[in-house]
């Protein structure tokens, strides 16, 4: 028996596991370590810095810019999460039913997934121009305004237009989760509540909601992750503005560290979000857990 | 009367919102300036369709170059973080060895660490190796956002392929590396082809990591490149914008049309334990 096989042993799975751990290892799990260690100096572009503590984040919380930045991630995250869960799901019930061309309509009505979210950006902010976005002027046209929409010129209205453009992107997630998640509904069931004379709202709240709510969990878990770590839309539409009103964690920290130069403090903004980070990610693994 | 209701009418409205900026895109791509910004034309339609806006993205911007350096990029990044993460789905689906459940939840927390929080030390590593704007770079860091998510995805699709087959072929005296490039691999065509689709697609939506790191006009992508050159101060360079985004979606949509059941079959997938 020779000592070194690939027929036994753990020396296939350590060579095949190899490449991954020194490409994660040296591009995602040293970095990750050197933003923590970042957040706590002083460094900005050219310069090392050195370490000063907690003084970053102590600077960060008295910031007004920050407090409103964590505000607009709370709620640009929970109203979007609730609109694309909602929409999700009733586009999911809906090609759930078999009709002509259903196959057609799945795959076109997840476009918005697919095409690249900065170019798919780019049309929205043109929708939303101050003065050629034809909202305003149709409008206009129907006589309910006098005047074009400055979308994206005040803080709430700005918000909410980014809100609906995320809302778009990411309907479709939710749609081929829910999708999945209808096909695995026994028939039965259903046709059992319909013998026994029930509604369709009570068949919908009763059977088919009680038993997707672990998915649920787990379409909610992800699409937050994913909202609150959001750039490209924000980056792209209004870089923050107006006054700093549509920054995400993200946005903020990017237009710190990288135009402004600020490393340290650039890192210590995205560390704010590391907490909420991890508790999604244990929240999603116990859920994971739950349903296998 | 009630298929309309439940079907067709609600269908009718999502199609309208979802759709909408697709033909946006198009239409404003054909649109002369005149009356894009004309008060009086109706905005929906084009009365005179042009191709000045295509022919100054192609010729007057450095677009080819940018949808090229996209296209390459994506395509090695693709290739790489296949092969590592069949490799490691195999380790992980296929043999037992100690520390399988640790790497396993390494992996799958890996995929949750966004890009969002690590491009500000990672251009920190760029700097040190001497990487910033090669456009290379970009292939080895796509790899660490597609490697967790695809082996993940492998590790679903591995773990149902039945174990008999490759009993039998050990019994047959196999060795496991031939079991695995004649066997497994095969077997796993198709959760190598969703693995390709999301590869593909991800990175040509990439965009953080390319606008940090990449600076020079002829090593941006699509994305980074249209955000960068064509958006310049208060003159909006709408018709080549929508063009050049248009352009920039049809790889990755055309791509989403050959294999829509992979695509939705590994989305699915991707949320399962």
């Amino acid at each position: 028996m020779r000592g070194l096989s690939l027929d036994r042993g753990p020396l296939l799975p350590t060579l095949l596991l190899v490449p991954s751990a020194v490409l994660l290892g040296g591009l995602l799990a040293f970095p990750l370590v050197l933003g923590v260690l970042l957040g706590f100096k002083d460094a900005t572009i050219g310069e090392a810095g050195n370490f000063i503590g907690l003084d970053n984040y102590r600077y960060l919380l008295t910031d007004p810019v920050l407090r409103i930045t964590a505000l607009n991630t709370a709620l640009y995250t929970l109203v979007t999460v609730v609109f694309k869960l909602a929409l999700g799901l009733a586009l999911a019930l809906i090609l759930n039913q078999r009709f002509a061309g259903y196959r057609f309509w799945r795959s076109v009505l997840l476009l918005p997934y697919v095409v690249p979210t900065v170019l798919s950006a780019f049309a929205w902010w043109w929708i939303l121009d101050p003065q050629f976005s034809f909202i305003s002027w149709a409008l206009i046209k129907l006589g309910i305004l006098d005047q074009h929409v400055n979308f994206l010129g005040s803080a709430w209205l700005a918000r909410a237009s980014l809100m609906v453009a995320n809302v778009w992107r990411g309907i479709p997630f939710f749609t081929v989760g829910y999708l999945a998640g209808l096909q695995s509904i026994p028939k039965e069931l259903h046709e059992a509540a319909a013998i026994d004379g029930a509604s369709g709202w009570r068949t919908f709240w009763e059977i088919t909601w009680l038993l997707l709510l672990p998915l649920t969990t787990i379409l909610t878990i992800f699409s937050a992750i994913f909202t609150f770590t959001d750039f490209q839309l924000i980056w792209t539409i209004t870089r923050g503005g107006p006054a700093n009103a549509t920054h995400l964690f993200v946005t903020l920290a990017y237009q710190r560290a990288i135009p402004g130069g600020a490393l340290g403090e650039g890192a210590a903004i995205a560390g704010f979000t590391l907490p909420f980070l991890a508790l999604l990610a244990w929240a999603a693994l116990d859920a994971l857990r739950r349903q296998a | 009367m009630r298929r309309l209701l439940s079907i067709w009418l609600p269908l009718l409205a999502f199609a309208l919102f979802l759709l909408f900026p697709f033909y946006w895109m198009v239409l404003t791509s054909i649109k002369p300036n005149e009356e894009l910004v004309s008060v009086t034309a109706n905005p929906f339609w084009v009365a005179h369709p042009t191709l000045d806006h295509i022919k100054f993205l192609l010729s007057s911007t450095s677009y080819p170059r940018w949808f090229w350096n996209t296209m390459a990029v994506a395509s090695a990044a693709t290739a790489l973080s296949i092969s590592v993460s069949f490799s490691a789905a195999v380790a992980l689906a296929r043999l037992r060895f100690r520390g399988s459940e640790g790497v396993s939840l390494g992996i799958y927390l890996a995929y949750l660490i966004p890009p969002a929080i690590l491009f500000i030390p990672l251009a920190e590593v760029m700097l040190k190796l001497g990487w910033f704007d090669r456009l290379w770079a970009l292939v080895p860091v796509y790899s660490t956002f597609l490697v967790p998510f695809c082996t993940w995805l492998l590790v679903g699709y591995l773990k149902s392929i039945p174990r008999e087959l490759e009993e039998a072929a050990m019994v047959d005296g196999a060795s496991r590396v031939r079991i695995i490039l004649e066997i497994i691999l095969p077997l796993s065509a198709p959760g190598l082809i969703s693995a390709f689709i999301f590869c593909f697609t991800l990175s040509w939506n990439e965009y953080l990591y390319a606008l940090v790191f990449m600076s020079s006009p002829a090593h941006k992508t699509v994305p980074v490149g249209l955000a960068t050159e064509l958006v310049r101060g208060d003159i909006y360079q709408w018709g080549p914008l929508m063009a050049g985004a248009l352009f920039g979606s049809l790889p990755v949509a055309v791509l989403y049309f050959f294999f829509v059941e992979h695509y939705v079959a590994g989305m699915s997938g991707a949320l399962k334990g």
